[in-house]
């Protein structure tokens, strides 16, 4: 069996399953935010209406909760999702509810590694599209809607249909200045924005060995955007000691057979990849940066789950020191941890030197959410995961995704620009 | 199951055109019915009618994990999308929360449908009839687990046998 097969077979306390097969897998943690939260909250409420007890939660301690979509709050709307997002939490004894304001908070799917929220090995589900991205370490990790989510608080299992994986060997070491992103935008505009569609997204070779757990994780969130149920890599002594900095103790790894299965295996050199961007209006319509259309940029924008992780903020460090930025820029690290490190280690002076605009932990524009929402005709680079018409703001706004070297050196220039142009 | 069909001739119809990402704190069924497909077709709203299907190419409902989008349509008074195929969450989130029916269909029947034509679909032989042009077409069958969720009208109220 493959790591996918093995984690799912163990889940449901089977000896073996195979792709196709359906189990119900018990859920090793559980994650929701201040949108799929209050989604949740509601689905609660008709279960009640129909008579179904909705007391109790399976297992309290395996559930944490995150505020990040519209925090700080956009509006009264909102500000009322977070008070119902507490009380739920507070009435079900949820103790892990990382909240802005009061320290540590910021994106969950950052949380889940900066926090140490999921372990190798794991099934974890979440209640946001991008939670493939912690598969990084190992973990079965899938997105679900309200509904599932519900089921999996109260009954702490949920159906799976045990999917195919599509294996990615990837041959060598990235060339500087060319980062994780640009990688995965690669594959996704090779096999199309549903060519990993309800399989696992397996990467492996000398690439991920290379590799660090940062980088993995980018690799892992963009597999949404190829449609995949997962996104996973081995876990190895690089995720061991990563964990173990967060304070995590007690690995069980889980890895694949010598002769695991796989539906098919694509092989990518890493080591001769370039800057790519990923033009309006789907990731998958992927060129190099070399062949960019020559548009003038309104926004160069570095945040969210995708792009804004330590090592995402000290390669934007890396371009703009003792550079200016010619278009409106926006940072905002993905979790207070990483800002705190951004500041003592001299990344939040460089980027406000540059004339950037600092902003807290949020999914904020991302999503088209709030704090930075593009208007009519406006064009954007972005470290994001999606350029959907409207995803950031106005239907008429246009995104492009980059890596966050490629979003800091468009930044300096207004033009979509490769960062080796500049450094 | 009769109704009539609103086409959108193109592939990828994403969730954030279904519903777009200002209205996620909205949690209100009503409300978010009358944003549903705002990003891409504003009169959606005025022209939809209860018992509608939504007939459109592949990989519908890709991108987000939002509930949202299969709510805001059921609440609009959809009852299936019939694709070429669809994004998983999209799909699970339909049958799991058992708002509408994602049905799977072939090339013939999404060339053999236009706007406007009146359907009367048959889960249980797995046929689409276009009473507008008196054709007939074959769905892709539901999978065992997915037809079982249906017919139950629901995660929550199907009592699975456990493993």
């Amino acid at each position: 069996m493959n790591i996918v097969e093995k984690i799912l077979a163990r889940a449901s306390g089977k000896s073996s399953v195979a792709p196709d097969d359906v189990v119900f897998a018990n859920v090793d943690k559980v994650m929701m935010h201040d949108v799929s939260g209050p989604g949740v909250l509601k689905v609660f409420d008709k279960l009640r209406k129909q008579g179904i007890d909705v007391d109790k939660l399976w297992d309290p301690t395996k559930v944490w909760v995150a505020e990040d979509h519209f925090v700080p709050s956009a509006d009264k709307l909102s500000a009322e999702n977070i008070v119902k997002l507490t009380d739920f939490t507070k009435n079900y004894g949820i103790e892990k509810h990382f909240k802005y304001g009061m320290g540590q908070y910021g994106i969950c799917h950052t949380l889940s590694h900066e926090q140490a929220m999921v372990m190798p090995g794991d099934v974890y589900v979440g209640g946001d599209s991008h939670t493939n991205t912690t598969g990084a370490l190992g973990a079965f990790a899938v997105g679900l809607g309200h509904t599932d989510i519900a089921y999996v608080l109260l009954n702490g299992n949920i159906w799976f249909k045990v999917p195919e994986t599509y294996y990615f060997k990837l041959n060598g070491k990235l060339p500087e200045h060319v980062m994780a992103k640009d990688l995965i935008l690669k594959i996704i505009g090779e096999i199309g924005n549903d060519g990993g569609a309800y399989r696992t997204m397996q990467f492996g070779g000398s690439g991920i060995d290379d590799m660090s757990v940062e980088s993995r994780l980018t690799l892992c969130n963009m597999t949404t955007e190829a449609g995949a149920k997962n996104g996973i890599v081995e876990p190895d002594q690089k995720v061991v000691d990563y964990l173990s900095a967060k304070g995590a103790s007690n690995f069980n790894l889980v890895n694949g057979d010598a002769d695991a299965e796989y539906a098919k295996v694509f092989e990518f050199e890493s080591s001769e990849m370039e800057p790519i961007i990923a033009k309006p209006f789907s990731p998958d319509n992927t060129c190099v940066v070399s062949e960019a259309p020559s548009v003038e940029l309104d926004k160069s924008y570095i945040g969210s789950c995708t792009g804004a992780k330590y090592e995402d903020l000290e390669a934007a460090a890396k371009v703009l020191k003792g550079r200016k930025v010619k278009i409106r820029t926006e940072i905002l690290p993905a979790a207070i941890s990483i800002y705190q490190r951004a500041m003592e280690n001299g990344l939040l002076k460089i980027f406000l030197d540059a004339g950037v605009t600092v902003g807290p932990p949020t999914c904020g524009a991302c999503c088209g959410a709030h704090m930075g929402v593009l208007a009519k005709d406006e064009i954007c680079i972005s470290t994001t995961n999606r350029n959907f018409p409207g995803r950031m703001g106005h239907v008429e706004s246009q995104t492009y995704l980059s890596s966050p070297m490629v979003a800091a050196a468009s930044a300096v220039t207004g033009k979509i620009t490769d960062p080796r142009d500049l450094i | 199951m009769k109704g009539n069909v609103i086409k959108y001739d193109r592939d990828n119809i994403d969730t954030d055109v279904i519903i777009p990402g200002q209205y996620l704190k909205v949690h209100d069924y009503a409300e978010l019915a009358t944003h549903a497909m705002e990003g891409l077709d504003p009169d959606f709203h005025s022209k939809v009618k209860e018992g509608d299907f939504i007939l459109s190419g592949k990989n519908f409902g890709s991108g987000s994990s939002r509930e949202h989008a299969p709510i805001a349509l059921s609440h609009s008074g959809v009852k299936a999308i019939l694709a070429l195929s669809f994004a998983r969450i999209f799909y699970r989130n339909s049958v799991d929360g058992a708002f509408l029916l994602p049905i799977e269909i072939g090339q013939d029947a999404y060339d053999g449908i236009s706007d406007g034509d009146e359907l009367d679909i048959d889960i249980s032989t797995n046929e689409i009839k276009n009473l507008t042009t008196n054709q007939s077409y074959k769905m892709k069958p539901f999978s065992e687990i997915i037809g079982k969720i249906i017919e139950a009208g629901g995660l929550f109220k199907y009592k699975p046998e456990l493993n």
